[in-house]
Formats: structure tokens, sequence, C-alpha cells
């Protein structure tokens, strides 16, 4: 069994460095919970000019950016930082976390862990409830779980996508950019239902890189509704099995990428 | 390594100042800001990850305002068609990288390592040596940034082009505009490091707030109709995305879109000499305190 | 003796994009470490120089499981650098000069106790090896900033003592010395000294200033293009370049006859003799010059020898 406690000591390491900026910190919280805003915020604005979006009503939406924004926050609050690889690697913080004695990707993680994004992951949450408590679910054993569930799928699989993101940067050094287009990209496209996109895009994001087993079926499962692109309900239940493919599929990547970094070095 | 090529040729020209008064700041002006081109052709895996990025998430808002407008009332979502509303977005997702909304932070890096006191010694302004500068990117911006999604966005979406002819040089003006006015924000909040240890919090609120309210995310017409009048006369940020785009999409009789454009041209203005007053109070600050 | 790091023909080679006109760029395979043996014994303390971009550091990233090879064998403390990795780095300490270990918002005392979990030490061994680290590199006066407040000497000490709280049996430094003022050089050099003097740390030292080696290495590897070009003691390094003593000596009155193997400078008023071996005989033999005013020994100098070497094309 790994021993957690050198990774529960980096943690309490970074929580302890925020307390040397306590005043920036309360700032930075609360002016992030805006980024989420932002994103709810967008979906409330556009059921403004339109009744239905994709043949969803504004609830069902809300459900769905509900289960998208927290997935997203928490994984973002967690693994998002990852993005930066390319800074620890120019730092020297990468070399610095290969001389110790634990996993380099634990490591990079819990040393600059952005807790500040903290407040996203809480004001995601929020979403998530008021709308799974408005959107007329009828109850079952089933639901429940998976309205728990759903979203630390969620966190796991955007987890996955930041990883992978980040990795690529080992082979190819200027890609900050094209990982956006995945995480936040993949934010954005599991904020909707869907069926508002079509033709290969939709094919290659839902299905390919499996973004519609993040919020839309799960959605989908919890409001009771069929798949009006066809596939049976018990999809929604299984999606959260996805995540687990994406983590395995991630940690393979991050290690051959750190394998292909120490063979060509900085 | 990033700024040697701007250093140079400041220097170089700036030395030949003295010798001829009058012709001179024009060429510094025009050879910075042809150094500010070369410096970003440098660039290449960058732009070209850029340029990815920005057609993927085209896809995703084009797809987004489509299924609005086609549940809207009558098709039309804020007075815009399918159509408009592609080429709203398609050309948006260009114009993001030539106005350059995020990822500028130059000035704030070199006031935080101390750099910034070199270009004080430069016999340039730094609000004109920066703003050459960035008109060269924006240049090269034009040629890498913003043909690649609106060429995709006319591959795979029925666009709207253009019917009068007076929108071809409006946009041009337009564009122009919501560029130097974009500089001037980007300034204003890099320039805060001059008074803040930690520019995170200003850098975070204008990512935050420039995107939404700029109309990258929506166009600002979908808000109710006091908000946008609001927006557009109270604050900047319609200025840097929503004009030159409403332009473009002609969603205006050509009268109020002239109006849009000069009210773009009165922030300009205004944004240009707040960066010149705050540079002036900057300046008098770091030679009175030592920064 | 057992040997405690062991490479044989190690190699490290990157692939550089090279512009070739406009737009083509070419792949080319540049070898920054080529083919080092080298055999380090417990308690040594080994000087690793050589100009910029010798491959100093790439040798010693591979030998602290940073890089893995693409040829060549390494063993340090028995272990396979890369795959060992996690092993390896709970028996060995590294410095890199220009890169931290500690955490830049925390008071050094919190970083070295945020180590102590990391490397899982038991508290009193901890507590043993950092008291010493205190009295030996002063850090009682700093111990509560937080380091991004730290002078760089005053970091760099730091720097040393968390690379030692879990007792490490190899220490590798990269410039240790690297930017450091007069005084803070003299800290690292004498805590280093004395370190090894205890004879359980093996160092290997990489620097740029040959004062380092000197004062502390008795040997002395130097490296070229990814070559190991000498390896062995510093007198070693003179006597196979000819740098020699000299014994300077200033006359009041120029001489007539100047006593053989003299070079005579200064109108006469001064004779320089270059020794091999000991330089007792000469000076016995120049006590009885006549108007004999001063006379001094200059050691050689390693810096010009060291320069020689780096400038001798394809060294041996």
């Amino acid at each position: 069994m790994v021993d957690l406690r050198p990774y529960v000591a980096l943690f309490r390491g970074q929580a302890r460095s925020l307390t040397s900026y306590r005043a920036s910190f309360a700032l930075e919280l609360s002016t992030n919970v805006f980024a989420t805003v932002m994103d709810v915020a967008t979906v409330l604005v556009l059921f403004r000019v339109s009744r239905t979006l994709g043949g969803f009503t504004l609830h069902e939406a809300l459900l769905v950016v509900g289960l998208s924004s927290c997935a997203f926050a928490a994984a973002d609050l967690a693994v998002g930082n990852i993005e930066r690889i390319k800074f620890y690697v120019r730092t020297g913080l990468l070399d610095a976390v290969l001389v110790r004695p634990l996993g380099a990707l634990p490591q990079l993680l819990l040393m600059d862990l952005p807790l500040r994004k903290a407040s996203r992951c809480a004001f995601g949450t929020g979403v998530l409830v008021v709308a799974a408590a408005t959107a007329g679910i009828e109850w079952t054993p089933g639901r429940v779980a998976l309205v728990v569930a759903a979203p630390l799928a969620g966190m796991v699989f955007f987890s996955a996508i930041f990883v992978v993101s980040a990795a690529v940067a080992f082979w190819w050094v200027e890609t900050g950019e094209i990982g956006n287009a995945f995480t936040y990209g993949g934010r954005d496209f599991t904020s909707y239902p869907i069926t508002v996109y079509s033709g290969w895009f939709r094919r290659l994001f839902a299905y390919g890189m499996g973004f519609a087993f993040v919020a839309y079926y799960p959605a989908l499962a919890l409001l009771g509704r069929a798949d009006p692109l066809g596939l049976p309900v018990w999809v929604g239940y299984a999606s959260p099995s996805v995540a687990v493919v994406a983590a395995v599929a991630a940690t393979a990547v991050w290690r051959v990428g750190i394998r292909h970094y120490r063979s060509t070095g900085s | 390594m990033k700024e040697g090529i701007g250093v140079d040729s400041v220097n170089a020209t700036g030395a030949r100042r003295v010798h001829q008064n009058v012709v001179v700041p024009f060429r510094t002006f025009t050879a910075i800001t042809g150094s500010g081109f070369r410096r970003y052709s440098t660039y290449r895996q960058a732009t070209i990850a850029g340029a990815f990025t920005n057609t993927v998430f085209g896809f995703l808002r084009c797809y987004v305002l489509l299924a609005v407008a086609g549940a809207a009332a009558h098709g039309l979502a804020g007075g815009y068609d399918r159509a408009q509303l592609a080429t709203f977005v398609w050309v948006g997702q260009g114009l993001l990288a030539v106005v350059l909304l995020w990822g500028w932070t130059d000035l704030a890096d070199r006031i935080r390592t101390g750099d910034v006191a070199s270009d004080l010694l430069r016999p340039v302004n730094p609000v004109l040596s920066y703003l050459a500068t960035d008109l060269g990117r924006a240049g090269h911006a034009v040629l890498t940034r913003l043909v690649p999604p609106v060429v995709t966005g006319l591959l795979f979406f029925d666009m709207y082009l253009p019917k009068r002819w007076v929108t071809g040089p409006l946009f041009l003006v337009s564009t122009s505009l919501a560029v130097l006015a974009c500089f001037g924000c980007r300034y204003l909040v890099n320039a805060s490091a001059y008074w803040l240890q930690d520019v995170r919090g200003p850098m975070i609120a204008w990512a935050l707030g420039s995107g939404v309210l700029a109309g990258l995310y929506f166009p600002l017409r979908f808000l109710p109709d006091w908000v946008a009048v609001a927006l557009w006369i109270g604050t900047p940020f319609p200025s840097l995305l929503q004009t030159p785009l409403d332009v473009v999409v002609e969603r205006d009789p050509p009268a109020t879109q002239a109006g849009l454009v000069a009210l773009q041209a009165v922030w300009v203005v205004l944004l240009l000499a707040a960066c010149r007053w705050v540079q002036r109070r900057a300046e008098r600050k770091l030679v009175i305190q030592g920064g | 003796m057992t040997a405690v790091i062991e490479a044989h023909g190690l190699r490290k080679e990157f692939t550089v994009r090279v512009k070739v006109g406009r737009l083509r760029r070419e792949k080319r395979v540049v070898a920054a470490v080529d083919g080092v043996d080298l055999r380090v014994e417990r308690g040594e303390m080994l000087g690793y120089i050589g100009p910029n971009g010798a491959g100093k550091s790439t040798t010693l990233k591979m030998l602290t499981g940073i890089l893995t090879p693409s040829a060549g064998r390494a063993r340090v403390c028995g272990l396979v650098p890369v795959p060992q990795r996690t092993r390896l780095a709970r028996r060995i300490g590294v410095v890199f000069g220009q890169r931290s270990q500690l955490w830049w918002d925390l008071p050094l005392r919190d970083s070295f106790d945020l180590l102590r979990h990391i490397y899982q030490v038991p508290a009193a061994d901890h507590a043993a090896r950092l008291r010493r680290c205190r009295g030996l590199l002063d850090l009682d006066e700093f111990m509560d900033t937080p380091v991004r407040q730290l002078s760089l000497g005053q970091r760099m000490r730091g720097e040393l003592t968390a690379a030692l709280l879990h007792g490490p049996e190899v220490l590798f430094l990269d410039e240790p010395t690297i930017g450091l003022d007069v005084v803070s050089k003299q800290a690292v050099r004498s805590f280093l000294a004395e370190l090894g003097a205890g004879g359980d740390v093996t160092l290997v030292l990489t620097t740029h200033d040959l004062a380092d080696i000197e004062r502390l290495c008795r040997r002395l590897v130097v490296i070229d293009h990814g070559r190991v070009v000498h390896d062995g003691s510093i007198e070693a390094l003179h006597a196979r370049y000819g740098s020699r003593r000299r014994v300077v000596v200033d006359l009041d009155e120029p001489v007539a006859e100047p006593p053989e193997g003299a070079v005579v400078e200064a109108d006469g008023r001064r004779l320089v003799f270059t020794v091999d071996g000991p330089a007792a005989p000469v000076i016995a033999r120049l006590a009885a010059l006549p108007a004999l005013r001063d006379l001094a020994i200059e050691e050689p100098d390693i810096e010009e020898v060291v320069t020689r070497l780096y400038l001798s094309p394809g060294a041996p």
C-alpha cells in the first residue's frame, strides 16, 4: 500500500504557503468563482433568447451545466495546474521532484495546488444541487447514487484530459494552447446537451473522446428522458466507468511522456 | 531573447533621432512595429497551436448559437439570423487573437523583474513603443490567426457575407480601433503591476470580464437592451469585439454602424490618454521611490 | 574499497533542430556526454569540471535519475538511477545551484520539516542532522524567514541543509557557489570541507570556480565535449601540462652573471626560476646571492592550466 503521509505533508505545506498571502488569497477566491459563474450565466442568457436549447428546457439544461461545472471545477482544482508543466520544466521544479523519493506527478500537483479555485468548485456544486432539486427528478436509489457518482467520475475524466494535454508538452513544447481546446473546450462541450452539436464534430467530441458521458448521459438518466440520439437509458448509469478508462489511459500517457522527457532532457 | 529584436531596433533608430527630428519618430515607430511582426513570426508552434484552439472553440460556440437561433422565434436570435451568427462566431474567433484579448503580460513581467527601467532609458515613450510592437503583432495575427478560423467557418457553415460596399472599409477601421482599444485596456491592466505586488487579481478579473463583456461568448444583443446600451457607452468592452463583428455581419443600418465605430474611436482616445497618464504617474513613482 | 558511483561508457544524445535555410529544419544528434567512465570510492571528494556545455550537468542528471542515459551503464549506491529512482533518492542528496529544493513561500524551518516527511526520516535523526547544519552554517538567524526573502548565500546554506537532512551517502552539487559573494562562498566551502573530512559522505561537485576545487577536492575530473580529458589529482594535472611552480627573486642591484636556469627580468633586478619538485634546494642556493631583497614562490595557476586544456582542440 502506498504510504500517503508524505503526500499529506506536501498538501499541508502548500496550504501553509497560502497563509503568507492571506489577503490576496481571499481576493483570488472571490474573483475565481466568476469563471464558473460566467459559464452558468451564459447558459441563462442563451435561454433568455430561446426557450429550448437542443430540445432541452432551461431546468434540464441547468442539470447538464451543473454536472459539467461541478466536475470540471473539481478537476481544475485538483489537477488543473499541471498545464503549467512547461513552467515546471523551465524552473527546474520537475528536476527537483525527480530527485525525491515520491511520484513526480502527485508532487507537482500538491506543490502547486491552486486552492483559490476551491470557490469555483463550491459554486459548481451549488448549481448542481439547485438544478437537481428543481429539475423534477423522480428520485430512486439508482439516481441518488448517480447524482453523486457522476460529478466524481466527471472530475476523474477531466483530470485525465488535463494530464494528457500536459503530457503532450513533453514531445511538443509549445502545445500549451492546444491542450486548452480539450480541457476548456471539453468543459464548454459538456455544458450543453450534445444534441446542440452535429455531424463529425459531435461524434468526435461526444463519443470519440467520451465527453458525452460526463454530463449529458448522466443527466438523461437522472431526468428519465430517452436519448434523442438513440442510446439506451442504462448508458447514463454506466457512463461513470468511462472515467476509469480515461484515468488508465492518462496514467499511461504521463508515464511515457516523462520517460520521453528523461531521455531528451530540458 | 524574447525582447532582443525590439531592443536593438529601438536603440538603433533612437540614436538617429538626434539628427532628423521630424521624420524619425514615425520611422522609429514603424521599425518597432516591424520588429513586433518579426518577433511573433518566430513563435511558429505557438501560432499553429493558437489557431487550432480558436478553431475548436469556433465549432463549439457556433453550434451553440445556431441551436439558439434554431429554437428562437422567427429564427432570429438577438436580431441575428443563423448565417449572421456563424459569421459572428468565426470572425470573432479570429479577431480574438488579433486584438489579443488574453495572454499579454509583457509589461507586467518587465515591471516585476525591474527590466522596465531600461524601457525608460530609451528615447521613445514606453506607451508608444509597446503600442508599435503590438501593432506589428496584430498585423502578424491578421495573417496567421484571423484567416484559419474564417476559412474553417466558410468550409463547414453557411456564413453571412457582407452585402454593402461600405462594410469593408468600416470593418477595417473598426478592427484597427479595436486593436488600439484592446491594447489600451491590456496596458492599464498590466500597469497595475507598478503599484501591486501580485497582478494575478487584476489579470484574472480582466480575463473573465473581457470575454463575456466584449461579446465573445454570446452577442451582447442577447442581453436586455438597457444592459447592452449601458455596456456600450459605459465600458470599453463592446469596442473590443462586438462592434467590429456587428459591422461585418451588418447587424445595423450604416448610420448606426458608423456611430458605433465613432464610439470606439472615443474609447480609444480615452484609453490611450489614460495609459499615458498612468505611465507618467508610474515613472514619477519609480524615480522618487526607486521602484 | 567499494565504489559508490560507477559509470561505464555513459552517453547522452540530444536531438537538436537546426534551421537550414528559411523554412527547413534539420534534426541533428548531438552527444552531450560521450562515453564517460567514472569510478568514485566511498568518502571521495570529486571535482567535476569543464567549460559551459561540456556535459557536467547532464552527467549529474544521469547519475541522479533525472535523465535516462542513451547508452552505457551507471550505478550509484549499487542502484540503477532511473529505474530505481525513488530508492536511490533516499540515499543521495542533490543541490542545484540555480534551482531550489525549498518552498519559496515558507520559512526554512517549515521546508526542513516537510522534507522530513517526504523522506520519512526518524525525528531524532532529523533533529540531530539539523542541529549540526545549524551550527556549521549559522542558519539560526534566518530559520523563520520565508525562502523568497533570503539572500542567495542564505538560500544556498538552506539548500545544503535540505540535501543532507535524510543522511545521504552521496551528495551531488551542481555549481553550489555560483553567484555567491565571497563570504558565502567561503562558508559553503568550509562546510563542504568539514563534511568531506568525516569520510562517510561522498561528494561530487561541478563548478566553474576552480577555487572550490583547490580547496575541496583532491581528485579532479575534467570533461570537455562530453569526454573525460583528465582524471587524477590536481598535481597530476600540473605535471601533465607542464605547469610548474616559480621562484621569483628580487635583487637590489642587477647581477652581472645570472645563476644557471634563471630567466632575467627587470634589467637584471629580477630572476625567475621554474621548479620541478621541492623548491628548497633552489632557495638554499639563492639565499647566498648578494643584494637579495625579496623571494617569493608562486604556485602554478590552475585556471591557466584548465583554460589551456579547454582550448586545446581534440584533447586526448
